[in-house]
């Protein structure tokens, strides 16, 4: 416990020194240092105390660093100007979000709901069917994962020019590129997946002489979850990837990636730091969904428990 | 492995026989254009009547066209020869200082890549080692890092490009900023992870040894860390390279891979959009390739080969 604090002072005199040099330079940058260390001391006491070991202690610290970083940026936009164009502050960015709802809706349902949800949908249901097929066949399984692997970690993001001039501008074409991306992820984890019974477990479901479907539903199935999960969340990150950039390459005049595209045209970075967010709030509440759901469904399994 | 090889071969010649078969109905319509500007006798007999029509049907009322859907200059579907021609005539024959070449292209965005995956990779492995070391900073920025990945970082590519661009930076730095971009968080998680990964026992050993804090790290959580490190340096290369491709799209650039294929979507050069995604699979199959070699050869060094 003594080295910590030891430790802690050595920061703490450190911290000093620049702030002293930094008051000598531009009081601005004091102003801005000082307020940083004062936050990362607040930090550090309270995650020595007792109660960072509950979650919500662990949520405080976590947050207070988020609260930390959008004041300095606030602090450092507004003390040195800095120009609309490079940098909007988060105030700015705030009030250009409440001021355009409307606006971030209809990009939001155009990208998120229609292309990128019923791409998701469409592509993990293909996979998993594609897997379930492959299933019986060792040969095909055996050719078809390092395949899946390769193209999963291929740049398959290319695809979009070509998915677009095939579906055209709206919401079907950004779908189909959502399903390329997601497909092999999900495909490779369901396959993986499928093999993670045990032998005993099969020979059991053998003596109740259960067939092919039954032990597939009953045991194969519920045992892939925690792998297909993982596959589902990888793709749930994609998707949304893969529907805002395919807007780069031609949309109807709405949509997340369309807007983000222009407004970078029209130099108004509020604008697309608005849409940003709504991008942030839309993958993390997507990705919290189906973690949510993989806790329901897996409830069983080890990393789940306690 | 040979069982296995004989597997992926015969996968792989499957998609290239369902690709030569899409491609028939895929050009049906172009095929019957040509035809008929030739003179022939088509059912039904103007374009226009043709277009609602699918290709299937197409194909079935006029099966002796079939053959014209396979060398077409602009072909919605191009053949995987025509890919192939594409891919050897600007690899080979032209000269690598030529625009046309793809080799040229495929530099730009490679050397791109590789800045930004060390400045990502080196970026994160400093992170990680202050976050095993810092209660403070774990709980801080960890719970970031990890939601972050949930967050479409790519959506803020073409902002970065156009401020950069507006501060006077241009061309090689603000790809490779996009690229140490996506490979930052995957390196943090993995190599966090990977330091954490002795055991409490080794921990304990080390320090009956009463080993200081550098001589467990140097001797035991930098080596026990590798096997991590690796896994996250793949996906990182790959994420570095789409982060290169992206970031050549929103500006228009001339150069790279990503502007082959915005250009060949501009203009629809079919061949030259497949030849480009095709040169991008390749660049990261090679990389990936590339780090797994070197991961063999360092962890069986270590002896910690499986």
């Amino acid at each position: 416990m003594s080295g910590l604090r030891e430790r802690a002072g050595a920061l703490g005199a450190l911290q000093a020194v620049a702030l002293l040099i930094a008051l000598f330079l531009d009081a601005n940058l004091a102003l801005i240092l000082f307020v940083w260390f004062a936050a990362w001391q607040i930090n550090i006491q309270f995650s020595e105390s007792r109660t960072a070991r509950a979650m919500a202690g662990r949520l405080f610290v976590a947050a207070l660093f988020g609260l930390t970083l959008l004041l300095l940026w606030e602090m450092t936009v507004r003390i040195y100007d800095v120009p609309l164009v490079i940098l909007p502050a988060p105030s700015e960015i705030a009030t250009r979000f409440a001021g355009s709802l409307a606006i971030l809706w209809k990009d939001f349902v155009q990208t998120f709901v229609k292309g990128a949800l019923t791409g998701y949908v469409m592509g993990c249901g293909a996979a998993v069917l594609m897997a379930i097929a492959v299933d019986r066949s060792p040969f095909l399984q055996r050719g078809l994962l390092p395949v899946g692997n390769f193209m999963a970690a291929l740049p398959i993001i290319g695809t979009a020019p070509i998915l677009v001039m095939w579906f055209g501008f709206g919401w079907q074409s950004k779908a189909a590129v959502v399903v390329v991306m997601v497909f092999f992820p999900v495909l490779v984890n369901t396959v993986q997946g499928l093999h993670a019974t045990e032998r005993m477990q099969r020979d059991l479901m053998h003596t109740y002489a259960a067939s092919y479907w039954q032990s597939l539903f009953k045991l194969r199935l519920p045992a892939a979850m925690p792998f297909m999960f993982n596959g589902l969340k990888i793709a749930s990150t994609l998707a949304l990837i893969g529907a805002i950039v395919a807007e780069f390459f031609g949309s109807p005049t709405l949509g997340m990636g369309f807007r983000i595209s222009v407004s970078v045209g029209q130099l108004q970075l509020d604008m697309v730091w608005a849409e940003i967010t709504v991008a942030a709030l839309a993958g993390s509440a997507f990705y919290g969904a189906v973690a949510f759901a993989e806790k329901k469904v897996t409830f069983w399994h080890p990393s789940q428990r306690g | 492995m040979l069982r296995n090889l004989a597997a992926v071969l015969s996968v792989i010649a499957a998609l290239v026989v369902v690709w030569y078969l899409a491609v028939v109905p895929m050009n049906m319509h172009e095929a019957l254009t040509q035809a008929e500007r030739a003179g022939e006798v088509i059912d039904p007999p103007t374009a226009r009547e043709r277009r609602d029509i699918g290709g299937l049907t197409l194909l079935r009322n006029n099966p002796g066209y079939a053959g014209g859907t396979f060398s077409q200059d602009r072909p919605r579907l191009p053949s995987p020869h025509q890919v192939l021609i594409e891919l050897y005539e600007t690899t080979i024959e032209k000269n690598i200082t030529s625009k046309r070449s793809l080799v040229y292209h495929g530099w730009i965005t490679l050397s791109a890549t590789l800045l930004g995956f060390a400045i990502g990779t080196g970026a994160g492995i400093l992170l990680a080692v202050g976050i095993v070391h810092n209660k403070a900073m774990d709980m801080s920025v960890m719970p970031w890092a990890i939601a972050s990945q949930t967050i479409p970082i790519l959506a803020i590519a073409p902002m970065i490009i156009v401020v950069l661009n507006s501060i006077g930076m241009q061309g090689l730095i603000p790809k490779a900023m996009i690229s140490a971009y996506l490979s930052f968080f995957p390196v943090v998680v993995g190599m966090v992870a990977g330091l954490r990964s002795p055991q409490i026992s080794q921990l304990d050993l080390m320090h009956t040894y009463s080993a200081s804090r550098a001589q467990v790290f140097w001797r035991l959580r930098l080596p026990a860390s590798m096997p991590y490190l690796f896994t996250s340096l793949k996906v990182g290369i790959a994420a570095s390279l789409i982060g290169a491709i992206v970031g050549e799209l929103p500006t228009g650039a001339v150069e790279g891979l990503g502007a082959r294929l915005l250009a060949g979507s501009y203009y629809g050069q079919t061949i030259q959009i497949w030849a480009a995604l095709f040169g991008a699979a390749i660049l990261a199959a090679s990389l990936v390739a590339l780090i797994g070699w070197v991961q063999a050869l360092t962890l069986r060094k270590m002896g910690m080969a499986r």
